[in-house]
């Protein structure tokens, strides 16, 4: 029972990252009807830029989460600005294309400057207060000796993607956004600027995956492949949940990581399937996803 | 919203004429290939890779739905065909059988489950499929995991063929592709076609006029798995081998690549692109580590300005569909 | 284009070469870098590769003796049907007589039978099955430097011999990682150890946690890893963040190298134990050609095993050749005459190629160092035992090699 209960915390952490991107994804895709297919290397891209803001300039974890999804958050802007705004009233087809084109020059570059087996990148030691040495070591939970820093990644993860729904679901500028969405040419009437409110959107999803990627550097080797294959699966998640409501992506992605984290004590061969057939099974029962609408 | 095709121009009987006279023309071209001195290997697996690709633009071109796992039929073929061969000992007519039997069994069942959805839902859920086949394939023990299946014996089509001779091979794989772009270009040009083409521009008009869309669509899709599954059987013949590059998303992505390159929902162009793509892999396999950033570059330049891809754009050039 | 024109012009030569009956004294070669020069093994072998063969080319002095030799390499994308086309093009076009490095076990043993079905030759570096020395063993084949086999044999006899006689297995699930589970567990319980139990997990996992949390609660002494590339770094990585290694278990890498080691860092893989059968601060020799060589890479790296096989193998390839006083273009003749003759440079030291096709030499099980004890960049590891080649290699009398006269 105690082994269950650690496996479930850490079926948290995985579904952290998975609420993160699936959020970012959600939020693209609301305002630009765009999947955006570049972003698993948007997040190794914030993974990097926090390798390099510690390597290169010495800005350690702490400024490298708000740096980091900044700089790739401008990365991404421009991105939209030069390329994907061209695609407007096209076929959504051609965003996918064109978003999984940018996927693979980016991991190609990456991967043709920093090799294929990563660079290493360590979990903060600061700030020290008495015996805490910043999020390193660990607490003994009784159950599970719980690194410092995966609790971490959990609270702070939760505390995001409940600040973003809170941005979008409650504020003025959450309204027009989704108004947008719903009109763009009657918030245009409105004297609101909606091409820029899409470029800001398409920044805020960019960065969200930044985040995730910095997040996620202490833990895993910052790889340019890193998130190749996690976009997949995020993927799966976003079609279980649908992407119609900002909570809907967040919990399912969760959920999702728990469900995982079961799978790998109870059957850990399938551990890697289980959010497929999941989606199978959804799709089977539930076409539309858990909180979708018709797509 | 504007289709991913370009369909202005008419499809008259004067069209189909040329069409028919170019299909003559690549096949004879192609048939001197072995009197050339081109190096045939790369021409069979160019030929592979363009039927696999025709018969994925028949889902894309026709039927306005972007799969982005049609990999998974192509590997799924080759395991089965290649585990015929060598672990069984048949024949290589009844190894091509059982590959593409297995790539339609299936597609009947992912077929079922995603076009459930459409858009880029449908794309996502192929996608996740052809994961869920990876992993599986990975563990089967059948498979042999990253070691693949190797050193398949070739044998004697209906007996009499020997597929060991390279020129023998040559024009089976042919005859092949030429096979399979026929039954693709008959789908196109039949009241089957036609509907289709109705599903994609409207699906709620040929609902209401009492076509039972989901029916159409899963039978594109049977269609064009099993004959992606075609592709990847006669594969096996030419690389000797089945691997888990062939069931991988980057092998799903190429596909796509290569009919975006040659145009997509033109007759011709996924033959054309599998071609450039195929030879871009070969000729930049000296360069190294740039493949993967050409390939994205392409990507990028065809969606931003050259969505029709090459025959399209000839084809618009001449004001006639190819 | 080039690569077809000088295709051709030796092709002429050939011709005339033949035409004059003066076969034996053919003096050209070329020699094939086939690897992966983009992918995830880039680090290990790629460009690293050539320039090792490029290297043996020049310290051979064959071009003073009069031979013309000729390296073209190629990028297989770790695909084995796009490396079976390069080879066979390389082969019926190009006149390729040789491949080095070949990366990759499913890119191996395709071009394995291709290379026998074609009468080349190939010195294999960079793959690990030993499936190429044992059942699909050919006579136009050697596996140089290391294969899975050794691996499990020596870092499981020298680890239970050191006192870590509890063993608990993070086994990739697929042929590969069950195959190192299998052949470690074997050793380990001969040598007297006990495995205590193990977990199966999927390749390219990108989180170990639950995997490592099962391994912590077994208090086995040691845990095997039999995994490779990112899933390796990434269990160590996170078994650092689980207090694993400070907890006092041992992990045991049963496939990692000197690569993995400088992308992880010295503050992560401290402690670690696995085997290798180069590293480049073993002796005199190697450090010198280490100098040479990392001085002409772009990112300034020390050589891994594979690429210093590359060098060592083609070491052996032209002292042959040079002995036989011409190249025979027959691959099968060639190797024979190399398993022949004894083995020596200043890489692997000396050495025997047996009938098999496996080149046999000493293994040596490393630790990784601690920063503090890190004199600079690339000091990485403490020797902390050697199994004489001999015993690291599976024994003949286990093989499944048809080659083998039993």
């Amino acid at each position: 029972m105690q082994a269950l209960y650690a496996q479930l915390l850490v079926g948290l952490i995985n579904g952290s990252f998975y609420a993160l991107l699936s959020l970012g994804l959600a939020v693209i895709f609301g305002m630009l009807n765009i999947i955006n297919f570049a972003h698993g290397a948007l997040y190794m891209m914030g993974a990097f830029c926090a390798y390099f803001l510690l390597n290169l300039a010495g800005i350690g974890y702490w400024w490298a989460l708000i740096i980091a999804p900044i700089v790739v958050g401008i990365f991404g802007m421009i991105l939209e600005r030069t390329m994907l705004q061209w695609l407007a009233g096209l076929d959504h087809l051609y965003g996918l294309l064109l978003t999984f084109g940018i996927a693979l020059i980016v991991q190609g570059v990456f991967q043709n400057y920093f090799g294929s087996s990563g660079l290493p990148y360590a979990i903060p030691d600061y700030p020290q207060i008495g015996d805490w040495r910043g999020l390193q070591g660990g607490i003994n939970l009784g159950f599970m000796f719980l690194p410092i820093y995966r609790g971490w990644v959990v609270i702070f993860s939760l505390v995001v993607c409940l600040a973003t729904w809170f941005l979008i679901e409650k504020t003025q500028l959450g309204a027009y956004l989704r108004a947008a969405t719903e009109n763009p040419t009657l918030v245009r009437a409105f004297g609101i600027n909606v091409p820029r409110m899409i470029t800001l959107t398409y920044g805020l999803g960019v960065g969200l995956a930044a985040l995730a990627g910095v997040l996620s550097a202490p833990i895993n080797q910052v790889r340019p492949l890193m998130g190749a294959d996690l976009i997949i699966v995020v993927f799966a998640v976003v079609v279980i949940g649908g992407m119609g409501s900002i909570m809907g992506s967040i919990i399912t992605g969760f959920a999702l990581g728990v469900i995982e984290g079961l799978t790998k004590y109870f059957y850990p061969e399938a551990s890697n399937t289980v959010v497929f057939v999941l989606m199978v099974l959804v799709l089977l029962v539930k076409p539309t996803g858990l909180t979708g609408r018709a797509a | 919203m504007s289709a991913l095709t370009d369909d202005t121009l008419p499809v008259t009987p004067r069209a189909m004429r040329d069409e028919m006279i170019v299909f003559a023309l690549m096949a004879v071209l192609l048939g001197l290939v072995p009197l050339t001195g081109i190096y045939p290997f790369f021409v069979m697996q160019a030929l592979c890779f363009a039927l696999l690709a025709c018969a994925f633009n028949l889902l894309i071109g026709y039927g306005g739905l972007l799969s982005f796992g049609h990999a998974m039929f192509l590997g799924t073929a080759g395991y089965c065909t290649a585990h015929a061969l060598k672990v069984w000992g048949v024949t290589p007519e009844v190894g091509i059988l059982v590959g593409v039997a297995g790539a339609a069994a299936l597609s009947v069942v992912t077929g079922f489950i995603s076009i459930r959805r459409q858009g880029i839902y449908f794309s996502m859920i192929t996608l996740a499929l052809s994961q869920l086949l990876f992993f599986i394939y990975l563990q089967a023990p059948f498979t042999h995991g990253e070691d693949g299946i190797q050193g398949i014996p070739q044998g004697y089509l209906f007996g009499i063929f020997n597929l060991a001779k390279p020129t023998v091979l040559y024009y089976v794989v042919l005859a092949g592709f030429l096979a399979g772009f026929l039954l693709i270009y008959r789908t196109i040009n039949s009241p089957f076609g036609e509907v289709l083409k109705s599903i994609r521009e409207n699906e709620q008009r040929a609902i209401s006029l009492g076509y039972k869309t989901d029916q159409y669509k899963l039978l594109a899709f049977i269609l064009s798995g099993t004959l992606a599954g075609f592709a990847g059987s006669l594969k096996v013949f030419v690389a000797q081998n089945a691997s888990l590059t062939d069931v991988h998303w980057t092998m799903s992505g190429e596909i796509v690549l290569m009919t975006l390159v040659g145009g997509l929902g033109t007759i011709f162009g996924p033959v054309v692109g599998a071609f450039v793509i195929i030879a871009m892999q070969q000729y930049l396999a000296g360069f190294g580590q740039w493949v993967t950033v050409i390939q994205g570059v392409i990507f990028v330049a065809c969606v931003l300005t050259f969505r029709r891809g090459v025959v399209g754009e000839i084809a618009h050039f001449f004001r006639r569909s190819l | 284009m080039k690569h077809r024109i000088s295709a051709l012009f030796l092709g002429t030569a050939l011709a005339l070469a033949a035409g004059s009956g003066a076969m034996a004294q053919d003096k050209t070669v070329k020699i094939g870098v086939l690897t992966d020069n983009s992918g995830l093994y880039s680090d290990l072998g790629g460009a690293g590769s050539t320039l090792a063969a490029q290297m043996a080319m020049e310290d051979s002095g064959l071009a003073a003796k009069g031979w013309k030799i000729d390296i073209v390499s190629a990028d297989h994308q770790n695909k084995p049907d796009i490396a079976t086309t390069i080879a066979r093009q390389w082969i019926d076009v190009e006149k390729v007589d040789i491949f080095m490095d070949v990366l990759n076990s499913g890119v191996a043993l395709a071009v394995n039978n291709l290379v026998k079905e074609k009468n080349a030759i190939m010195i294999n570096t960079g793959a690990a099955t030993s499936d190429l020395t044992n059942a699909q063993c050919s006579p136009n084949t050697i596996h140089w430097v290391y294969d899975t086999y050794m691996l499990a044999n020596s870092t499981g006899q020298a680890l239970v011999k050191a006192g870590g006689d509890t063993w608990y297995f993070l086994t990739a699930d697929y042929a590969f990682g069950h195959a190192l589970e299998r052949d470690t567990t074997a050793v380990v319980v001969k040598s007297g150890g006990k495995v205590i139990g193990g977990v199966k997990h999927p390749l390219n996992s990108s989180d170990f946690s639950s995997f490592l949390l099962q391994a912590q609660a077994s208090k086995a002494k040691i845990i095997g890893m039999a995994n490779a590339g990112g899933d390796t770094t990434n269990t160590i990585k996170q078994a650092a963040e689980f207090g694993i290694v400070a907890g006092g278990q041992k992990l045991a890498g049963l496939l990692l190298f000197i690569t993995d080691v400088h992308s992880l860092g010295l503050k992560v893989a401290q402690g670690l134990n696995f085997t290798e059968t180069f590293y480049w601060d073993l002796n005199d020799g190697t450090r010198a050609f280490s100098k040479r060589f990392s001085e002409r890479m772009k990112n300034k790296a020390m050589p891994s095993m594979v690429q210093a096989g590359v060098y060592s193998g083609l070491v052996h390839y032209f002292k042959t050749i040079d002995a036989m006083g011409g190249n025979p273009h027959d691959g099968a003749k060639v190797v024979a005459k190399m398993k022949e003759l004894p083995t020596d440079d200043a890489l692997f030291g000396k050495g025997t190629i047996r009938a098999d096709g496996r080149k046999i030499h000493p293994a040596y099980l490393f630790e990784v160092k601690k920063p503090a004890e890190s004199k600079g960049p690339w000091d990485y590891y403490k020797l902390i035992g050697t199994t004489p080649g001999e015993q690291a290699f599976r024994p003949l009398s286990e093989s499944a090699c048809p080659l083998v006269k039993k």
